[in-house]
């Protein structure tokens, strides 16, 4: 009775629900980027890693973001710096969902003592700040961006195998998946037919949002001087460099803005996904 | 001279509480969503109004924004006249210092009614001190023990300090309205206050209610959506249908001679012990949403007696003494007999 | 519940030595030779050299001699000795971590509060412009780069406005206090040391308001959800007929009913903070075991690796176990089952 529950909606909606502002915002940055990275060419005259200029310019109409201290142009690294970022992200978050799914899927179906020591693996590695992790298994590896990627993959491959297994088990007690079993279908078929493909919901929405989140850990060990090695045009590694030149506050503000805007493309996407498949959950 | 006799003089005639064209709209999207669209009521002091209607009729709202208790994107006009203050547009300041003192508020599920991770004791100790802030810790304690006693909760100083959910329902809404009469309030509004009750339990809290009427004198509002309580428990009952009251009476009035379709419908439905066999009758259709209600009489598309005039102009309020019907053949309806009107209805509808 | 928690506590140790087994055998099965750090290029030729010191440091012996020594030692305290440092790990560690815990508290609080207030301010103002302000703080928050927001907020307040000091815990040309808890602010207050203790402060608040803010986002989000839901909830009615105010409403009556959720957020928070915290001292020059394990990373000194790591485990894990204690005494109902 309480009056409080009685709110009116708004009854206006012309476009199809998909689209909402945050979508379109996220969209659009991310498009950006990857045109970046399939186009650098096309948006820097520069090379990322020839002279340009002369050594630590302000930005200017000729080095829109200015030189570095090897007088590259800033910008041209900003730019080049997609082609680092976006597809080893791509890369990592499509392996860690890959492992992930195929953990947990057999962790949720099957148990046992297969999925207990699957399920406690992931709850010791998520027991670890991800930083941590992922740099000891870089720093192991030995420096560099592929190796840098697998760390990413060791850490965050456990947030699937946890995603998919409550999924799995979830899906698991619905009565087509019973109607499956005594019909005498292989495991394999189940799980591949009846059971996955009613959990990709939530991993697509965690992938999207992973992205950009990855992006943000791959760049903070090229930071620490884990991931990539110079000269690669690689934006943590710029940012690194904007430490050593701290008052040429441009060397790193190009790579910190793609950053966060990559990284906030991701987010917005993903919230649009989140808001389609689950309105409720924006309330 | 006249100034000093006003002072004086009013308590007699004036009402304790005076609604006037009370309106509630909520302001949407596409413009305003009017749910209650002009409702006049009194109550006086020591009195007890029955307010009845279907859920959605509109009839808890009005209360709450009378009250300035509606959501925040509710509009509320009209005059609402307390001890002859104007409510409507005053200052939540001003609110507060009536709630929870002069005017107190039970509802109808006493569970979510009451703060969960809050002691009982807590939560009455809350309202003395709200109003009192001379009020010593020692002081509040003795007070909620007293009031616990005087609504029958055994073992008070035991469950002062247990939790809401460690309570029955029914002790639930004994707390509830522990805590509604804590300030010795004037107004007791008491929204569904036995529906989410077991049926035993109804019968004891409203004999509570209606104890404490006696012994504080305080007048009650009952709003409900079962004209059973009314019955037994209401001096004057307000009908109210659709965001408007359609009939006014006193309760025997009310009963004996009902004005209105719709109040007749609803009489004809409560359920007789003395009938075996026969059919529990209910009025045909369904009560619209809040808000989004018909042209002409809100009531027509149920109506039996329904005319053309009905479905295009919004009846007048004929009176009848005391007894007020907002229908346009309120004088000309067939005489009032319960047992065929059940009969008449299933004929015609 | 509390047998639920009796029985984490006593899962505490397994689940921590599979964090150790995890953090040696992902540094140790691999290509990255320890030696290189060690020994220096040119004597790398010297067989007689790496002889020296692959027995000097244990790493002549097999993985499984080398996994029951270590676990042994650790046991005891030991966790080896930092190549770089030459001092126990260990030593090295517990030097260190008041400096990463003031940080983290600091932040926390500063994450929390603004988190909080900010998750309430766009409940109750709900679609407003606030609503909406707080939505894009909290996105920023968790989007930006920390180790960039550092130094972008470095190079305007320090270098450009010279309103705050630059990195590190206090100015160079300060003595530092006794070393009694290890806090820089407190440590100032207790030698008695009022611009020291200025300084001291001065230093933290640009690090710990880098990493509380991109916690406050996450904060805000849950709180606002929650309180949201709260909001609806018949008790608020009764609550304001009882003519408590707005702020009685929100604080006494819905704050208090979403703690277990906040907690679970805080909880989770603390430890996105040790990561972020990392970074943060990288970028601040902070002297705490996140700038440790930077060093570390970068120089391939496994000692040092392994034990931040099981250190930073360690810390998660005993968080988790402290928001579930919490949890009991947020909730009643938990509390008296």
């Amino acid at each position: 009775m309480a009056m409080a529950i009685i709110r009116p909606k708004t009854m206006r909606r012309r476009l199809p629900s998909w689209v909402s502002p945050s979508f379109v915002i996220g969209g659009a940055v991310v498009l950006f980027w990857l045109f970046a990275t399939l186009f650098p060419h096309w948006l820097s005259a520069f090379s990322p890693l020839d002279l340009a200029g002369r050594r630590l310019q302000p930005p200017s109409p000729d080095h829109l973001l200015g030189t570095d201290a090897l007088g590259r142009d800033v910008f041209a690294r900003t730019v080049y710096g997609a082609r680092q970022s976006l597809p080893i992200a791509v890369l990592v978050v499509i392996s860690a969902v890959l492992i992930g799914t195929a953990a947990g899927a057999i962790a949720g179906y099957r148990g046992g003592f297969v999925g207990a020591a699957i399920m406690r693996l992931v709850d010791i590695t998520l027991s670890f700040p991800a930083i941590l992790l992922a740099m000891a298994v870089a720093a192991s590896l030995g420096p560099g961006l592929g190796n840098a990627a697998i760390a990413m993959v060791v850490v965050w491959w456990p947030i699937y195998a946890r995603l998919v297994r409550a999924q799995v088990l979830e899906v698991r007690e619905r009565e087509h998946v019973e109607a499956a079993v005594a019909a005498g279908a292989s495991d394999f078929r189940i799980l591949t037919k009846h059971i996955l493909p009613l959990c990709w919901t939530p991993v697509l929405i965690s992938a999207t949002m992973d992205l950009g989140q990855v992006i943000l850990l791959g760049a903070s060990l090229s930071f620490i001087g884990l991931g990539a090695r110079p000269p690669t045009p690689e934006w943590g590694a710029m940012i690194s460099d904007g430490t050593v030149y701290f008052y040429n506050w441009w060397i790193a503000f190009g790579a910190g803005m793609a950053i966060l805007t990559i990284v906030l493309g991701f987010n917005f996407i993903g919230d649009g996904l989140r808001d389609y498949f689950d309105p409720r959950s924006s309330k | 001279m006249t100034a000093a006799a006003m002072t004086i003089a009013p308590a007699a005639a004036e009402p304790l509480l005076r609604v006037r064209d009370l309106k509630v709209g909520f302001s949407t999207g596409s413009g305003t969503l009017l749910a209650v669209r002009g409702i006049d009521l009194d109550v006086s002091r020591g009195g007890v109004l029955g307010i009845v209607g279907e859920s959605g009729s509109g009839k808890s709202l009005s209360m709450l924004a009378a009250l300035g208790l509606q959501a925040r994107n509710a509009v509320v006009s009209g005059s609402v006249h307390f001890d002859s203050q104007q409510l409507v547009g005053r200052q939540r300041k001003h609110m507060r210092s009536l709630l929870g003192s002069r005017i107190g508020m039970i509802f109808q599920d006493p569970l979510s009614s009451l703060n969960p991770v809050m002691t009982v004791g807590d939560q009455i100790r809350e309202v003395l001190f709200l109003h009192d802030r001379r009020l010593t810790g020692k002081g509040a304690t003795a007070r909620v023990l007293d009031l616990l006693e005087l609504v029958a909760i055994p073992q008070a100083d035991r469950r002062i300090n247990q939790y809401p959910h460690e309570f029955s329902g029914g002790m639930r809404q004994r707390v509830m309205i522990a805590m509604a009469i804590a300030n010795d309030p004037e107004l007791l509004v008491a929204d569904e206050p036995t529906t989410a009750l077991d049926v035993t339990v109804q019968a004891q809290i409203m004999r509570m209610l209606r104890e404490l009427k006696e012994k504080l004198g305080l007048a009650l509002i009952l709003i409900t959506h079962d004209l059973g309580v009314v019955a037994g428990h209401a001096d004057r009952v307000a009908v109210v249908y659709a965001g408007q009251v359609v009939e006014e009476a006193e309760v025997h009035d009310l009963f004996a001679d009902p004005r209105h379709p719709y109040t007749r419908g609803l009489i004809a439905s409560i359920p007789k012990l003395t009938a075996t066999g026969s059919k529990l009758y209910s009025i045909p259709g369904a009560p619209p949403r809040l808000g989004a209600y018909p042209e002409g009489c809100a009531f027509h598309p149920r109506c039996i007696h329904a005319q053309d005039i009905c479905r295009t102009t919004a009846p007048p309020t004929m009176a009848f003494g005391g007894h007020r019907s907002a229908c346009h053949f309120a004088d000309r309806l067939p005489p009032w007999d319960r047992g065929n009107e059940a009969e008449r209805q299933g004929q015609n509808g | 519940m509390l047998n639920y928690i009796m029985r984490r506590a006593v899962a505490m140790p397994f689940i921590l030595l599979g964090i150790v087994t995890l953090a040696f055998l992902l540094t140790t099965i691999t290509k990255g030779d320890p030696l290189t750090a060690i020994v220096s290029e040119r004597q790398m030729n010297n067989p007689e050299i790496v002889a020296a010191a692959k027995a000097r440091w244990g790493l002549d012996r097999s993985l499984p001699e080398r996994y029951v020594i270590y676990v042994a030692n650790l046991v005891t305290g030991d966790m080896g000795t930092s190549f770089v440092t030459r001092r126990p790990v260990s030593r090295d560690i517990a030097a260190r971590l008041p400096a990463t815990l003031e940080l983290v508290i600091a932040a926390m609080a500063i994450g929390s509060t603004t988190g909080i207030l900010l998750g309430l301010l766009a409940a109750y103002y709900r679609d407003s412009v606030i609503d909406q302000t707080a939505r894009l703080f909290s996105l920023f928050g968790s989007s930006v780069p920390i180790f960039w927001l550092g130094l972008a907020l470095l190079f305007v307040f320090s270098v450009h406005y010279h309103l705050l000091p630059g990195p590190g815990r206090l100015d160079a040309r300060l003595t530092p206090p006794p070393s009694l808890t290890g806090f820089m602010v407190v440590d100032t207050l207790l030698a008695g040391n009022p611009a020291a203790f200025k300084d001291a402060l001065l230093h933290l608040i640009l690090p710990s308001l880098v990493l509380g803010w991109t916690v406050a986002g996450s904060i805000s989000r849950i709180v606002r959800a929650n309180m949201l839901e709260i909001m609806e909830r018949e008790f608020i009615l009764t609550a304001r007929a009882k003519g408590a105010g707005e702020l009685r409403v929100v604080f006494r009556h819905a704050l208090r009913n979403i703690l277990v959720p906040v907690l679970t957020v805080l909880g989770y928070t603390f430890a996105y903070l040790i990561t972020g915290a990392v970074l943060t001292e990288a970028v601040f020059g902070w002297p705490g075991i996140g700038s440790y394990a930077v060093i570390a990373a970068r120089s391939l000194d496994f000692p040092a690796i392994i034990g931040v790591t099981i250190v930073g485990g360690m810390m998660f894990l005993i968080t988790n176990l402290l928001t579930d204690i919490a949890y009991v005494f947020a909730n009643p109902r938990v509390r008296l089952n």
